[in-house]
């Protein structure tokens, strides 16, 4: 690997951090605007968190065999209740040992 | 204390109990770069240079695979696309600021501080020098992905595939989303864009299944906004 290939991906993962902070004046979103970008975090981090729950090694969907599946559930469950983010997490993981441990 | 250092420290003690599952997987970035072959050195300047796990972990992959350059560049843009997305959503935040602070404040801008920090400034809209809280969450990160990578260059496998720490970066966003679970219209969002990314994970080239389900989610999103009266 050349040093020049890891430069040109820091400076292509760099524009994408600074373009729009960059470029975006105050006030230039009007309130629809900011209203659909509200919803950025739910349409973001369900594409991060659903593949790697759902689709196996192979790439192929696995719901029978899966103990990340109900440990997520557990997840959100702790999570809708507690609103508590490090709960959620911790709730999460270990009911997740808990499953492969006794379970799976 | 001057409300700088309020901020600092508020950014950083926010965005710590989201580095639990961040330690492990930089040191598992840390072992895949010294099992590819390419060096300590290496290894180190991509957490440096690009600092961003995902896209680092995805560059290794596709060099090792044989890959040109032209599509793991064209993959690491895809990856980090999402980015762009949250730097709109914060330039509205920090659009007063120095070009000096918009270039520090970017350099770190990982999804963890921006999802900590985005949330403080909805709630603390006033202040000047709020953006020392992205500041203190960033580049918690940053030390945090730093120490992590070394560790895994100097120590090796030490951390048991069996563990399950990749789910633990999922539960880490799904944690993010506690305050979405309520929302009707937020929840629908999510469906979309967990399953597009999912029915998308093989079929979209370039990695870019992240940035298309996002994209799909917010025409979801603007759709489902559109019934709602504009208020001033």
């Amino acid at each position: 690997m050349h040093w020049s290939l890891i430069v040109y991906a820091g400076i292509i993962t760099f524009m994408t951090r600074f373009s729009m902070i960059f470029l975006l004046k105050k006030d230039i979103l009007n309130n629809k605007a900011k209203k659909i970008l509200s919803f950025v975090p739910a349409a973001i981090f369900p594409a991060i968190i659903f593949p790697p729950i759902f689709l196996d090694d192979a790439g192929t969907v696995d719901l029978e065999n899966n103990p990340k599946i109900l440990a997520a559930i557990f997840a959100i469950i702790v999570g809708y209740f507690s609103k508590n983010i490090i709960a959620t997490i911790f709730a999460g993981l270990i009911s997740y040992w808990f499953l492969i441990f006794f379970y799976f | 204390m001057n409300n700088k250092s309020k901020f600092l420290i508020k950014g950083v003690m926010d965005v710590s109990p989201l580095m639990i599952p961040v330690f492990p997987f930089g040191i598992i970035y840390g072992v895949i770069g010294m099992d590819l072959g390419i060096g300590p050195y290496m290894t180190l300047g991509l957490s440096i240079i690009i600092f961003g796990g995902a896209s680092q972990i995805v560059l290794l992959q596709l060099f090792s695979g044989g890959a040109s350059s032209l599509v793991i560049l064209s993959s690491v843009g895809a990856v980090n696309a999402r980015h762009v997305l949250y730097g709109a959503v914060l330039s509205e935040h920090l659009s007063d600021l120095k070009l000096f602070w918009k270039i520090i404040l970017s350099y770190v801008m990982t999804d963890q501080a921006f999802a900590v920090s985005n949330d403080y400034f909805k709630k603390n809209n006033k202040d000047n020098n709020q953006h020392y809280h992205l500041l203190g969450s960033g580049f918690t990160c940053w030390i945090i992905w730093q120490i992590s990578t070394i560790l895994g260059i100097v120590l090796g496998s030490v951390v048991p595939e069996e563990l399950g720490l990749s789910f633990t970066i999922s539960l880490t966003f799904l944690a993010l989303l506690i305050s979405d679970f309520r929302k009707f219209k937020n929840i629908i969002v999510m469906l979309v864009s967990g399953l597009t990314a999912t029915i998308g994970f093989n079929i979209i080239p370039f990695k870019a299944y992240i940035i298309v389900a996002a994209l799909t989610a917010l025409v979801v999103a603007a759709l489902l906004t559109l019934t709602d009266v504009e208020k001033k």
